[in-house]
């Protein structure tokens, strides 16, 4: 079996954020970058089947050349080999693309991805790419196994759980607890650096998106307690202070 | 490559003390490379999913197999497997990388202490003394954890006099086994162990021997786990041996060579101790800031303060100087194993060669890091106020955990002694020139000071000659008191400590400086203005305590004139610019707390 497992670069979850070059560019600088949290537990059931059934791992990312300590990461939890589409990821359907065009001339039976990354959060990579190979895409999946050429899935949905049976080749986006946080073994890492990585130039996609600007949250305003038995001082800073009676 | 290696094979072990070092010849952590920092994650990710969320469950030790089966985990992660070849199936990593991994493992409490013991103590004297068949058994079982490890040396009646042991191993009727019989105490791993390297004195021998003991052998009994302040759950044991029979083929190196084996292994665990105490302060002061910021008293968040600001800095500064001083000296530790193989050694050899090399920078740092992490951990109990005193906070167990670091792998008393004796025996020796040196520092007293501004260029131009004052402020003390007492120096034991703490001082402020110097040569000056300020606070606090315990030193055994000029000499050697500290600690606090967890 012939797995694609699509890989995120992202800050880290702590990360600071801010952007620079008037709200357009975000600001990298002392920004740690990891494989995104969602994609690391696609990647950790990738492994999983890999060692319970025998498989072969591709990981992929779109991004430039600043990526690949992350892909590399990707290459010592346990993947076999990787692609880097040589460009900048500026959107879901940019993304997608390049990763449908790699899917097709790799020919794989499973492509993992998280069910969001976690700059952006579109949660739309998926969707495309299966929309784009003409294969099923389903999100957020939290149990999978393989029988054959078919797969048992089982997804979140409001308020439930939903369960389905779906044939090879398919796209899903995955979520915990489909599989067990992997962290990567020393030989992994080791051998991480002797693994391919194949470097590929982009096609070109017009995809008609093109940002304007980025604007933060307003910042939280302190807090002011008042105490449970004073609710004259509640309704009179209500009224005089937050001006909203 | 092979300049290379010539160059870096010149710096001695010691030298510091006579060597103005450049800033080129160190290395720094910053310089890890990608493979090292995705190992530093990999350790981290292991406490974070693994270690920290069972710290009680751990500590409370209702669960015998569970420390065991943590360092089960940690084996298939490869994580005790580092420092061991890949022929006996570990990874052949560098020192350095070694280094990494104790320092961020060095934040997990008790299963840092069994996991130490383990690799350390435990697995590294088979590795650097035992034959290849000694090996190839033992080895790989331990570098996978099939098999756990734990060393003997201390007993009742022998702690830090390790060499004055009663267990005795007498060579059995036909010459198979050596029948050991003894006690030993604090054996930490005791409770699972499967193999124990024991030292015992065959017959009459004035020095130890060193044994493979597995407890399969029988005559092994223990008492119960001990009851400690700290490091609740790792397993120390009392281990009696009654008529153990022990294999003739596992006596470990040759006979009487155990005070040797112990000594040199303990060089490793020094530093290593050392350079986890660094990381458990990192992960102190993280906790503690965070604390800080979110504790509101007066209307305000106390990391506000500037009294609480004083100490979040002053812990991480004196964090950031240690790890400089351990990575400097890890470095140097792997240059010289490196340039002893190329030279033909054989790589054990080697590895313990350069280790007894930088015997005294591993004293040295083990005293600095155990005392950097107890610094860090009282501020830390006193930032978190009534909480930190509370046995369900944070701070409780961090306090009671530091404190064993300053008592084992040697005594940070018997560390201070040796660094000096070490120094003293190396210069009787010639292998370190301190007499021209001194004899120099001496004629310099007699002379004007040079109060000319120094025309050279460059960073730290100032600091850099403050700290070549200090170091001739060492030199003066030492000097001195070698001419007075003479062999009978060792009595002094106050004198020692004081010069140990120059000598300490010294080492700690040159690293932090050339780390610093190297950083701002890769980053520039703008990108290492926080660090700067770290030097800078290091540099006076170093200073000043040398100027201390110069004092105390020159007014104990010199009076009169010499007494004077002595004291002149020091007032001069231990001159510093004025600069406002104050401002600088605020500087580093408030980046600190911006980033809520130690940054750097
Ligand atoms: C340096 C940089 C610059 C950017 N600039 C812009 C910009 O100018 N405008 C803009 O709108 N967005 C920009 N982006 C964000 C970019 O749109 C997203 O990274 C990308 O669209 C995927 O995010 P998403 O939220 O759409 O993914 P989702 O659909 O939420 O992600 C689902 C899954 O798709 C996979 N995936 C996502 N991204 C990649 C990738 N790059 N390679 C491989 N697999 C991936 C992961 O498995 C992920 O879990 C930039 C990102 C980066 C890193
Ligand atoms: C939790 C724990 C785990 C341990 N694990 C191990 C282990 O795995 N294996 C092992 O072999 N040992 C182990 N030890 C033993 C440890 O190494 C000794 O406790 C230590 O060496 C000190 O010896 P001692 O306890 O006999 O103290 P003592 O030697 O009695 O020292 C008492 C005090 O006297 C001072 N002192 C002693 N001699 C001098 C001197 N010459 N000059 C000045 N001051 C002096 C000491 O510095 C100390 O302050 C462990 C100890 C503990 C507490």
């Amino acid at each position: 079996m012939k797995i694609l497992v699509c890989i995120s670069h992202v800050p880290d979850t702590t990360s600071k954020i801010n952007f620079i070059d008037n709200n357009t560019k975000f600001d990298t600088n002392g920004v740690q970058f990891i494989i995104g949290p969602y994609d690391d537990y696609a990647l950790a059931r990738a492994v999983e089947l890999k060692e319970n059934s025998g498989a072969t791992i591709t990981v992929i990312n779109v991004g430039l050349v600043d990526t690949e300590p992350t892909i590399r990461k990707a290459l010592a939890i346990g993947a076999d080999d990787a692609i880097r589409v040589n460009a900048e990821p500026t959107d879901s359907f940019f993304v997608a693309t390049q990763i449908a065009e790699q899917a097709k001339a790799g020919g794989y039976d499973l492509i993992l991805m998280g069910r969001e990354s976690i700059d952006y959060n579109s949660g739309a990579v998926h969707g495309i790419v299966g929309e784009l190979l003409g294969i099923p895409s389903i999100s957020p999946v939290m149990k999978l196994d393989i029988e054959g050429s078919t797969a048992k899935l089982a997804r979140e949905i409001e308020g439930g759980k939903e369960y389905l049976e779906v044939n090879l080749p398919f796209v899903a986006g995955c979520q915990e607890p489909i599989a067990e946080w992997k962290i990567p073994n020393m030989r992994g890492i080791m051998s991480a650096r002797t693994k391919p990585l194949k470097v590929v130039e982009p096609s070109t996609v017009d995809s008609g998106v093109k940002l304007q600007k980025f604007e933060l949250p307003p910042a939280k305003g302190s807090v002011k307690m008042i105490a449970a038995d004073n609710v004259q001082e509640l309704v009179n800073l209500l009224k005089n202070e937050a001006k909203v009676l | 490559m092979e300049a290379a290696v010539k160059t870096k094979n010149a710096i001695k072990g010691g030298e510091f003390l006579i060597r103005e070092t450049q800033a080129s010849e160190i290395f720094i952590p910053e310089e890890f490379n990608e493979e090292q920092l995705m190992i530093k994650q990999q350790c981290e990710d292991f406490l974070k999913k693994e270690i920290h969320p069972r710290l009680d469950e751990i500590d409370s030790m209702k669960h015998p197999e569970l420390m065991p089966s943590l360092l089960d985990k940690a084996g298939e992660l490869g994580l005790l497997g580092t420092s061991v070849p890949q022929e006996y199936g570990g990874f052949g990593m560098d020192f350095n990388t070694a280094m990494l991994v104790a320092e961020v493992l060095g934040a997990g409490h008790s299963f840092a202490v069994g996991i130490s013991a383990h690799t350390g103590i435990g697995t590294l004297p088979i590795l650097y003394y035992g034959n290849e068949e000694q090996k190839k058994k033992y080895i790989p079982k331990l570098a996978t954890g099939e098999w756990k490890a734990a060393y003997c040396l201390t007993e009742p009646d022998s702690g830090s006099d390790a060499n004055s042991g009663k267990t005795k191993a007498v060579l059995s009727a036909d010459g198979k086994h050596y029948v050991i019989n003894g006690q030993k105490m604090w054996i930490t791993n005791g409770g699972f162990a499967d193999v124990f390297v024991v030292f015992a004195k065959i017959d009459n021998d004035k020095n130890l021997s060193a044994f493979i003991v597995e407890k399969t052998f029988g005559g092994i009994t223990m008492n119960e786990e001990e009851k400690k302040m700290g490091i609740k759950g790792s397993s120390t044991r009392q281990i009696f041996f009654n008529d153990c029979k022990v294999p003739v083929e596992n006596l470990l190196s040759e006979r009487e060579n155990g005070f040797k084996i112990a000594v040199n292994i303990l060089n490793i665990g020094r530093i290593k101790l050392g350079v986890a105490a660094v990381g458990g302060s990192k992960m102190c002061v993280s906790t503690a800031v965070n604390y800080a910021k979110e504790r509101k008293q007066f209307g305000t968040s106390i990391a506000n303060f500037g009294a609480i600001k004083y100490k979040i800095a002053e812990a991480c500064t004196r964090i950031f100087a240690s790890e400089s001083a351990h990575y400097r000296a890890s470095q140097n530790i792997d240059d010289a194993y490196n340039a002893f193989v190329a030279g033909g050694m054989d790589a054990g050899k080697a590895r313990l060669k350069a280790l007894e090399e930088f015997a005294i920078e591993c004293a040295i740092l083990k005293v600095h890091g155990s005392e950097v992490l107890d610094y860090t951990v009282d501020e830390g109990v006193q930032i978190y106020g009534g909480m930190g005193f509370s046995a369900e906070g944070p701070m409780d167990r961090a306090y009671r955990d530091a404190r064993i670091n300053r008592i084992f792998e040697g005594t940070n008393e018997i560390n201070r002694l040796l660094t000096v004796d070490m120094i003293l025996k190396r210069a009787m020796k010639g292998t370190l020139d301190l007499m021209n040196p001194a004899m120099a520092v001496q004629k310099e007293l007699m002379s004007i000071p040079d109060f000319g501004a120094s025309d050279e260029e460059g960073v730290f131009v100032k600091e850099k000659k403050a700290l070549a004052n200090l170091k001739k402020a060492g030199l003066m003390v030492a000097g001195a008191a070698v001419q007075k007492f003479m062999m009978k120096l060792s009595d002094e034991q106050e004198i020692l400590m004081n010069l140990a703490d120059m000598m300490i001082e010294g080492y700690v402020a040159e690293s932090t400086l050339l780390r610093v110097e190297k950083l701002i040569g890769i980053r520039g000056e703008k990108a290492c203005e926080l660090q700067k300020e770290m030097a800078m606070i290091y540099l006076h606090h170093a200073v000043n305590k040398a100027a201390a315990a110069g004092r105390e030193a020159i007014t104990s055994f010199a009076d009169g004139d010499e007494q004077r000029l002595m004291l002149m000499g020091l007032k001069r050697f231990t001159k510093i610019d004025p600069y406002n500290l104050k401002e600088a600690r605020r500087k580093v606090a408030n980046y600190v707390i911006e980033k809520g967890a130690y940054p750097f």
